[in-house]
């Protein structure tokens, strides 16, 4: 079964067509995720998706109930973290929780025996009865997720976890949010504009200028846009090109002093080629093409770098660490 | 049940905020002093009202009582404002509760802030040199509760207009002045002109302090009586409850409409 079936939705803000007309859906179990630039509609999105945004045309069903007109079944069928903070600051953690809990009905005991469930997830029980204020960022937003959790959503909606995150904070948040989909088979739905969080996910819709360009897997996408990359340098180039050429019919190119060619899947054939090749080689790197890559090839355009300055700076030691 | 269990965790929340903002407790309090002691002590002494037939302090102290709970009920409402500006409101939008619910409690707990303050007045009556009755002292609490509930369903639907702290300021200044200066507070509004006749017949505030001052001079003023009070009690009370009611059907569907 979809759990969430998006069909035409469309919001109009005056002029401006911020989602026009998007078609998809989610699968029970998945994490989607909704990539592209600030003011692509990400959040438009997941508002409208989460009824607190009227919807000017179209239809959202969450959990098999319309957004339109079954409201308060969706609303007890979705978790939602919000971009920015929606925690009662004055309040403990506990409290924060225990408010939510009330407000989606749930009894003295299934609070009692949830709130641990919960706050351990995310680390947090032993900070239980600290006030909110006193949190960092990081921990902030895990208190929302557990609290995103309490009432058992079948959906969790992550608008944009990670923004204004540390690295290592970033990276403990990606630990929690991979045990949710492992460990209790939670779909999320989540929006980012970092592709290297994109790759995560098991689909991802593209979407830019409130339009869905591309859906699929994350592999699926980098492949449309073309194959690994593997490049090599050696001493005895002219043996090595004739080789290559010979023993797996590939096309050989020649970049300044090295020798480039391109396969389907990097990871599986290097161990081939270290087996199989006579040649000694100096160097070797799989370059395997980006999301990066997927959405320039797909807009004509890197994401948004305006506000690199400070991200940048922030995304890079995750990119790197995955692209090794 | 689960109205009745959303009122109460929207309510207990705006409490638990309010005693843990030490820094509220302190300056309702100390406003409580300032209004009744200094302001009372000091105008009591400009107005001879002997004309009236009562001590000065007496006519002032309910008009007093009435204005400082109707401003703690109006600012208790700007947390409203604050929780749309610090993003807590989403928290409350997306949950699966009705609406009339929401409203009811945060006005009930703008309600229960105020009345504490009017407690406080109370308690300082004596000190003062107010006279009380104890048969008064239910009545007032009683009357208190519902006025507390009439400002703070005014206070909400104002307050679900707006998005800043800074312009809910403002606006209150705007609004609650002139509601302070017409209650009939500091001067009986019985032989004012014509035009201010009209506002007082609106401001909820005149109506409040009518009230409270009719409950605590009842058995010191006789005949002069009908140039110092407006209405009749049950009119005034009348008013207030359907003040109230379309003052939090209003909020209810302004809260609906927003975003």
């Amino acid at each position: 079964m979809d759990i969430i079936l998006v069909k035409n939705l469309t919001k109009q803000f005056n002029k401006l067509t911020a989602v026009d007309h998007i078609n998809f859906e989610v699968k029970k179990g998945e994490i989607f995720g909704f990539l592209g630039p600030n003011g692509a509609g990400k959040s438009t999105t997941i508002n409208m998706c989460s009824t607190i945004l009227p919807v000017t045309d179209g239809e959202v069903f969450i959990n098999g109930f319309s957004i339109l007109s079954q409201r308060d079944e969706v609303r007890k069928s979705i978790g939602i973290v919000f971009q920015d903070s929606s925690l009662d600051e004055w309040l403990t953690a506990e409290e924060n929780l225990r408010f939510h809990a009330k407000l989606y009905g749930l009894t003295n005991n299934e609070f009692k025996k949830r709130k641990q469930e919960v706050l351990e997830l995310v680390n947090l029980w032993n900070r239980r009865k600290d006030v909110v204020k006193n949190f960092s960022g990081g921990m902030k937003r895990r208190l929302e997720i557990a609290r995103g959790l309490i009432h058992y959503p079948a959906v969790l909606f992550l608008d944009e976890p990670t923004l204004g995150l540390d690295p290592q904070t970033r990276a403990n948040l990606w630990n929690y949010i991979l045990r949710l989909k492992y460990e209790k088979e939670m779909t999320i739905f989540m929006s980012t504009h970092y592709m290297d969080e994109a790759e995560h996910c098991d689909r991802i819709a593209i979407i830019d200028h409130g339009k869905i360009v591309a859906l699929d897997t994350p592999r699926e996408l980098k492949k449309q846009v073309g194959e690994d990359i593997i490049s090599m340098t050696s001493k005895q180039k002219t043996e090595l090109k004739k080789e290559l050429e010979e023993r797996y019919k590939k096309e050989v190119k020649e970049k300044d002093d090295s020798l480039q060619i391109e396969v389907e899947d990097g990871e599986k054939f290097l161990p081939r080629l270290f087996n199989e090749l006579t040649t000694k080689i100096d160097s070797i790197e799989l370059r395997k093409p980006t999301l990066d890559d997927v959405f320039l090839s797909l807009t004509g355009r890197a994401i948004r770098e305006e506000e690199i300055s400070t991200k940048k700076r922030m995304h890079q030691p995750i990119q790197i660490r995955q692209r090794r | 049940m689960r109205f009745i269990q959303t009122i109460y965790t929207i309510w207990q929340r705006e409490i638990i905020r309010y005693l843990r903002d030490k820094t509220q407790i302190i300056s309702i309090l100390f406003q409580s002093l300032m209004l009744l002691v200094i302001s009372g002590a000091g105008l009591g002494q400009m107005f001879t009202l002997n004309n009236f037939g009562v001590n000065s302090i007496q006519f002032l102290y309910p008009g007093i009582m009435a204005i400082g709970v109707a401003a703690v009920a109006f600012f208790s409402t700007v947390s409203t404002v604050w929780d749309r500006e610090f993003g807590f409101l989403k928290e409350i939008q997306v949950a699966p509760v009705s609406r009339i619910a929401v409203a009811l409690g945060k006005t009930l707990g703008a309600t229960t802030i105020a009345s504490f303050q009017g407690l406080i007045s109370l308690a300082l009556a004596p000190i003062i040199g107010v006279n009380l009755s104890f048969v008064s002292i239910p009545k007032i609490i009683l009357f208190l509760i519902l006025f507390a509930f009439a400002i703070s369903g005014m206070g909400f639907f104002i307050a679900s207009f707006i998005k800043t702290t800074e312009s809910f300021g403002l606006l209150m200044q705007v609004i609650i002045s002139p509601m302070l200066f017409i209650s009939g507070a500091f001067f009986p509004l019985t032989n004012v002109p014509q035009w201010m006749k009209i506002i007082a017949n609106i401001n909820p505030l005149a109506y409040g302090v009518d009230v409270l001052r009719q409950i605590i001079l009842n058995n010191q003023v006789n005949d002069i009586s009908n140039n110092l009070f407006l209405h009749s009690i049950s009119t005034n009370i009348l008013f207030l409850i359907i003040f109230s009611i379309i003052m939090v059907g209003a909020a209810v569907s302004a809260f609906d409409k927003k975003e």
